[in-house]
């Protein structure tokens, strides 16, 4: 206080006035105090909800977490119900997210930071596109479910249905025939509508095995054959198949229907604004002088990004790949939109196979009104959570280690 | 690599152009006109024997539970990145900063697991009132999923405001209360506010918190206990059902999506236009 009054001596003159400034000066020091407490609670309790947050669903899912839970396919009984083809569909969109986004952002990046053209209208250009990938990163996910939803799935229904699709690859259509000594034969055929095949004397079949035989064909109420082996090939006349597939790992077809495929390429329409703003941003860190000094040497600009620019900005740009990829695993939306929740009990095989991933797995689970699934629920969003952790980690430590500042 | 870079344009086209013949188709057909999507008020499309189209108790829930979520995040996220900002040693920052972004990045279906199984078996026990799936829940939750949106992106706006400015209060004798309420916050406004749209644009368009705990009754109500359903519920539900790929409830999916793209749409584009006209620049 002294201090003031010897810096305003009008002040002291005046008791009255004097006073009203003591006041003031009380007044304004106690709101700082007060202020600070309430910064320091709220803050401190957005932190407390964090771990609480964390605690609880700890409390809930960690009884039913076990071995036989990340091993078993998931069940009508939450006791013996797994996480098994959710861990495993996530694996698969998380490989080809990466495959598909990784490229076409970071290619996307380097075009926008290092190759910026001088004539007006085409910087006019780019300045549309970066504000375009600005707006892209708000359209909210479940937006670019539908937008998958009709561009791969159905792919605008211009080439057929998913069910009937008009270019299919690694597929083979049979017709299973089961005789009377239950013996099973298949009868290969070339359109999954074509018509279903009538048992001739003769005509060639061949085992679940694959091994080919001749089919032998007897009247409806003929006495079946003693002998075994003519027992194993032996039809009724009136026997009717029914028609099965058998996909190759390779298989694919167009439109890509419901399948792992179309997930993936969705989620990549939702990360792909992140993965090129944060490929930017690292681009841009990276001092001009390092540029100059190449160009200087006489490199050409493609050398410059591929020798100079892109080696220093790689961590930062693998930092935000990791963080975007991680935002795609935890990403439901989108994905209900392209799958909805149909009961999966197998990992994907091939590419347009059905699936389910970890956060649509754990939805399922958590509408359920039974308190047990809630607990299982619980469970996937530990494991869940354990993988977004160490992703984080590892984009953290890339970070740490790698970056060091270059002017 | 300029073929990446178009790639970006032709995904917002395609998003437009889908939405746009869609929804074009949905308003092509008979149960349907443009009237009564924004002229009526019930939003019926898939149960008994007269479907109605209103968009309004869709978008009700919406706005309901955005702004629940904004009254929750708006507030503490401030008043977090103000003490971040101003008042936090370097320590604490090294604790919180890192806490708030593991909070941004835990999977909205999550934050659906946490509002449905934690939060309203609370507010139940608070008050009778609250139904199974309600607003409030599903409000709170959301707000907790974008406060570190808005505490993390207003921390950025008030460090960018330059120290001269809070030595100039010091030396008029103010507190740190008056150099970050009375100076650097109406200095870093416009990019407090710009956070604050993306944001909301955020708490519009998420969807798997209010698909678990919101529940799936389109109701015209800003009673918070009751159950609501909003534009993302109700798509979610479409995903659900076994509904047939043509009819009119189908497409109606796409125009309950079109009126989404474009609320987010003006939402980040007036975030965007704020923090460049209003931006305060300082030497």
């Amino acid at each position: 206080m002294t201090t003031i009054a010897q810096k305003a001596p009008d002040v002291i003159s005046d008791p009255g006035r004097m006073q009203a400034v003591r006041r003031s000066v009380a007044g304004r020091h106690r709101t700082e105090r007060w202020f600070r407490r309430i910064c320091f609670g709220i803050t401190a309790f957005a932190v407390l909800l964090l771990v609480l947050f964390l605690a609880a669903i700890l409390y809930n899912g960690i009884g039913t977490l076990s071995q036989h839970f990340l091993t078993a396919p998931p069940g009508p009984d939450p006791s013996q119900a797994g996480f098994y083809p959710a861990i495993w569909g996530t694996v698969w969109l998380l490989v080809l997210v990466a495959v598909f986004t990784l490229p076409l952002g970071i290619a996307t990046a380097i075009f926008l930071e290092e190759f910026r053209p001088r004539r007006q209208l085409l910087r006019r250009a780019l300045a549309f596109v970066q504000a375009n990938i600005t707006n892209l990163a708000g359209v909210p996910s479940v937006v670019y479910g539908i937008v998958g939803l009709t561009a791969f799935v159905s792919m605008f229904q211009l080439f057929g249905s998913p069910n009937s699709p008009a270019f299919e690859m690694g597929i083979q259509y049979y017709d299973q025939f089961y005789n009377q000594a239950g013996v099973v034969m298949l009868v290969p055929v070339n359109r999954p509508d074509a018509p279903y095949t009538d048992p001739e004397q003769g005509m060639t079949a061949m085992t679940p095995e694959g091994e080919g035989l001749k089919v032998h064909v007897i009247d409806a109420d003929a006495p079946w054959p003693e002998d075994e082996t003519l027992s194993a090939r032996t039809l009724r006349e009136n026997d009717m198949a029914g028609r099965i597939d058998r996909r190759q790992w390779y298989y694919f077809r167009i439109p890509f229907g419901r399948g792992v495929l179309a997930g993936a390429l969705t989620l990549m329409l939702v990360i792909l604004p992140i993965v090129i703003i944060s490929a930017q941003e690292s681009l841009r860190a990276v001092p001009d002088s390092l540029r100059e000094a190449a160009l200087g040497l006489g490199a050409t600009r493609w050398q410059v990004v591929r020798r100079v620019t892109l080696p220093s900005a790689l961590p930062g740009i693998m930092t935000g790949a990791i963080l975007a990829i991680s935002r795609a695993i935890g990403e439901a939306a989108p994905l209900l939109m392209i799958a909805g929740i149909v009961f999966i009990s197998n990992p994907p095989g091939h590419l347009m196979d059905d699936f389910t991933a970890m956060p649509l797995q754990i939805f399922n689970w958590a509408q359920r009104p039974q308190a047990s699934f809630h607990e299982i629920a619980a469970s996937g969003i530990i494991v869940l959570l354990a993988v977004l952790l160490t992703f984080n980690a590892a984009a953290v430590l890339i970070r740490q280690k790698f970056q060091k500042p270059l002017s | 690599m300029a073929g990446s870079a178009l790639f970006s344009i032709l995904v917002t086209l395609a998003i437009v152009l889908i939405l746009g013949i869609e929804t074009a188709h949905f308003f092509g057909q008979d149960e349907v006109s443009l009237g009564e999507f924004f002229g009526q008020v019930k939003w019926n499309p898939l149960l008994g024997a007269e479907k109605h189209f209103g968009i309004w108790p869709l978008v009700c829930g919406t706005f309901l539970v955005a702004g629940i979520a904004l009254i929750v995040a708006v507030p503490m996220g401030l008043v977090t990145a103000i003490y971040l900002s101003e008042y936090a040693g370097s320590r604490v920052r090294a604790v919180v900063k890192p806490a708030l972004e593991i909070l941004a990045g835990i999977p909205t279906v999550v934050y659906g697991f946490f509002a449905l199984v934690l939060l309203t078996p609370g507010l139940k026990m608070l008050h009778e009132g609250f139904g199974s799936y309600n607003a409030l829940a599903a409000g709170i939750a959301v707000g907790i999923l974008i406060l570190p949106i808005v505490s993390s992106l207003s921390e950025d706006a008030l460090r960018a405001v330059p120290s001269s400015l809070r030595e100039g209060v010091y030396g008029l004798g103010g507190t740190k209360f008056d150099a970050a309420v009375k100076v650097v916050f109406p200095a870093a406004l416009s990019g407090i506010i710009s956070s604050v749209l993306l944001a909301a644009a955020r708490a519009v368009g998420e969807t798997m918190i209010v698909a678990l705990a919101a529940g799936s009754t389109p109701r015209l109500t800003l009673d918070v206990r009751e159950e609501i359903q909003t534009m993302t519920g109700f798509m979610v539900q479409m995903a659900l059902g076994d509904v047939s790929n043509f009819g009119v409830e189908y497409f109606s999916m796409y125009a309950v999506a079109a009126t989404l793209f474009v609320i987010t749409f003006i939402l980040t584009i007036l975030g965007a236009v704020i923090r460049k006209r209003f931006r305060e620049t300082y030497e």
